[in-house]
């Protein structure tokens, strides 16, 4: 397409209009970490300079040294030249490392240089959010429901990718059809059908638990039958489930991609499909995987509608959980402690773009391109 | 592949998927028309207060919830038919406030469900066109970019997309709440007193704002993978025959881009549908309600505690109507490349 020189004004527009959707993308996640670091007076300001200087904050005795942000502005160049190369994964290692790595190491160069603070900066509402309001409670349901759904959903999908995949019947293209219709399902549709029944699964399961080989099996586990109404657990299956329907797609696609003749091979040399699938397939078949987890990872991560509608106060995930945050909004700390709460959920999604930005982009483009 | 090997793979995933997919749909569907409600019953209760000259007794009669043996109160299920559509979908109360004279516009969106129906097709059919174009316009920006720049275009684009939604929306409406900078810079380029939290109009125009912002970079990146397979001979050629730009991008690459476009517009469709996180993001309730935010609302428990399960389940099965009724032609045509495909 460079055969023909651009006109310098098509150019220009070209240049101007990256530059104000790159700023467009960037600037509400970032506007929104300065927020978090500044008191009240500072982040609620209409003032842009206010918001960046941090005057408020820094008389309040709270701020950075000469030193912290010569630190900190090496530490960016290095991630960003690391970025700019190619090195995405690397990048990504950086970031973490310096996140733990500076703040340990700045107070102690400022205690030896005596180096007086020049720029507003404060931690105290992620100390309040995260210590005093038990933010890794919330933290840790987080953790346990998006790493079951990772999990379970990669075993199922893959699984039924590569059937779907492999299979040329009448039948599975019938499954694709019905996944695509159940994709579209808004989720509050099949949370109407699950409510009742977690309130009241108890009795629900009574027969289950009453059943004469089955019963005893369960008994094992527990003497009753569980309130699904608050687990984590039911939560994970629920949300595989959901998200079921979009998994198959991509996994099919992916195991599309891969050649049936690396299939005939393992069979002609005496494989059943099971020992092919697992022995030639997979091998070659982790790039989908992580994909398709990252995938999984976001639904989970990023739900509210499922996770605030059947979990209870005490097993409630971090993004249900900031709406704590928002109705309290009585006073201006509290907005901040919403912010500091909002940026503690973003920044492990913005180092998994960094870290696996080729694979999200192969994952969004699997469904369209192949079909 | 044997069927029943296929099935083997198959069947782990299609239970899950009949279970707790097709079972609940089925299940809101007959739960939409019975309705589950605490028995009550009358009882007589005499009361007395001491009084000057003796006591002064009045008999009442209350009525309480009646409990069973265990002490739990008894609960009874009972069929009542379209009862539950009926409130959603008040047919007298408009037929009540036509005859008060207001407009029939104004009398169907006085009703929540219309009022949240109008506001999810306006919010679907508006943003659709506004994400493809711009979607459209960042990948040919970005093809046209420097080689050494791509990767750090393609970050900087998917941050939005990657964002939880509710933190998205936040962290656009942090920027217009109260004070908030682009507030103050709009008033300052409006000479006026705008607030953007105070009219529906505004909010509404914010939430369409913020998911254009969170779904551009969806079509941005299906559109760019579909820019690197442009056939480049006809381009050449037609670059030899003197097209101009506006026409290669016409007659060459839309025309390339068309199945994504649909692709885009099916997906984009389905989760635009299902808007939600906007609103609580936004907390626009008192103003701008969709469909799902109105089941879900009857979903949480009332002040008394109840939850309106079959109103609940009457309006997810509305909603699921108008999905599919939206998606027939676009999942028609799915089917058809499909079956020409196999």
């Amino acid at each position: 397409m460079n055969e023909l020189a651009k006109p310098i004004w098509l150019k220009g527009l070209t240049a101007a209009f990256l530059a104000a959707w790159v700023i467009a993308a960037m600037f509400p996640l970032l506007w929104t970490a300065i927020m978090s670091f500044r008191v009240p007076l500072d982040a609620l300001s209409a003032d842009p300079l206010t918001v960046l200087a941090g005057p408020a904050t820094l008389s309040a005795g709270k701020g950075l040294t000469a030193a912290d942000i010569g630190l900190t502005l090496a530490a960016l160049a290095a991630i960003a030249w690391l970025a700019f190369h190619g090195a995405a994964k690397q990048a990504a290692l950086t970031a973490l490392a310096c996140l733990i790595a500076i703040p340990l190491l700045a107070p102690w160069l400022d205690h030896a240089l005596n180096l007086p603070p020049i720029l507003g900066l404060t931690l105290e509402y992620y100390k309040a959010v995260w210590i005093d309001h038990e933010f890794y409670r919330n933290f840790e349901n987080s953790l346990i429901i998006t790493a079951g759904v990772v999990t379970v959903s990669l075993t199922v999908g893959t699984l039924a990718g590569y059937g779907l995949a492999r299979a040329a019947s009448k039948l599975a293209f019938w499954i694709l059809i019905l996944a695509l219709i159940f994709r579209a399902l808004p989720h509050s549709v099949l949370v109407t059908g699950y409510l009742p029944a977690f309130l009241d699964s108890r009795t629900l399961l009574a027969p289950l638990w009453n059943a004469p080989i089955l019963g005893s099996l369960l008994h094992l586990f527990s003497n009753e039958p569980p309130t699904l109404y608050g687990q984590p657990l039911a939560i994970i299956i629920v949300l595989v489930s959901i998200n079921q329907p979009f998994t198959i797609w991509i996994m099919r696609s992916f195991f599309d991609g891969i050649p049936i003749e690396l299939d005939e091979a393992a069979r002609v040399d005496g494989c059943t499909h099971i020992e092919a699938f697992w022995r030639t397939i997979m091998p070659v078949m982790w790039p989908g995987v992580i994909t398709t987890g990252l995938f999984s990872f976001l639904l989970a991560y990023n739900d509210y509608l499922v996770t605030s509608l059947l979990l209870d106060a005490q097993s409630q995930t971090m993004v249900p959980a900031i709406t704590q945050f928002l109705n309290r909004d009585t006073s201006a700390s509290d907005q901040i402690q919403a912010i500091a709460a909002a940026v503690s959920i973003t920044a492990p999604l913005f180092f998994l773009v960094m870290a696996f930005q080729r694979q999200i982009v192969s994952g969004l483009t699997a469904g369209a391109v192949k079909g | 592949m044997k069927t029943r090997i296929f099935l083997m793979f198959i069947a782990p995933s299609l239970a899950l998927m009949l279970i707790f997919i097709a079972l609940p749909l089925g299940y809101v569907f007959a739960q939409s028309f019975y309705s589950t409600s605490q028995e009550f019953e009358t009882v007589q209760v005499l009361s007395c207060t001491p009084g000057f000259t003796g006591q002064t007794c009045v008999t009442e009669s209350r009525s309480r919830p009646k409990l069973d043996a265990h002490g739990q109160p008894v609960l009874t299920t009972s069929f009542v038919g379209l009862q539950a559509y009926r409130e959603l979908l008040q047919p007298d109360a408009i037929a009540k406030a036509r005859e008060a004279g207001s407009s029939l516009l104004d009398a169907i969106l006085s009703v929540d469900f219309y009022a949240a129906l109008r506001f999810t097709l306006t919010f679907t059919l508006v943003t659709l066109p506004l994400v493809i174009s711009l979607g459209l316009a960042i990948a040919l920006a970005v093809n046209a970019a420097a080689k050494s720049l791509r990767g750090v275009l393609i970050f900087a684009s998917l941050l939005p997309f990657i964002i939880t939604p509710v933190i998205g929306a936040l962290s656009i409406r942090w920027l217009f709440q109260g004070d908030g900078i682009l507030t103050a810079t709009l008033r300052a380029i409006t000479h006026s007193h705008l607030s953007m939290f105070a009219q529906g109009w505004t909010i509404e125009l914010l939430m369409m704002t913020y998911r254009v912002w969170h779904a551009a970079p969806f079509a941005f990146v299906v559109f760019y993978a579909g820019l690197q397979t442009v056939d480049q001979d006809t381009m050449e050629s037609a670059i030899v025959d003197g097209a101009s730009r506006l026409e290669r991008l016409r007659s060459i690459i839309i025309p390339h881009l068309v199945p994504l476009i649909v692709f885009i517009a099916l997906i984009h469709l389905m989760d635009t549908y299902r808007v939600f996180e906007e609103i609580i993001g936004f907390s626009s309730q008192a103003y701008r309600i969709s469909l799902q935010f109105l089941t879900y609302s009857f979903l949480n428990p009332d002040q008394t505690g109840n939850r309106a399960i079959t109103r609940a389940s009457a309006s997810s099965m509305l909603t699921m109507v108008g999905i599919v009724l939206l998606l027939i032609p676009l999942i028609r045509r799915t089917w058809k490349t499909h079956r020409v495909r196999r």
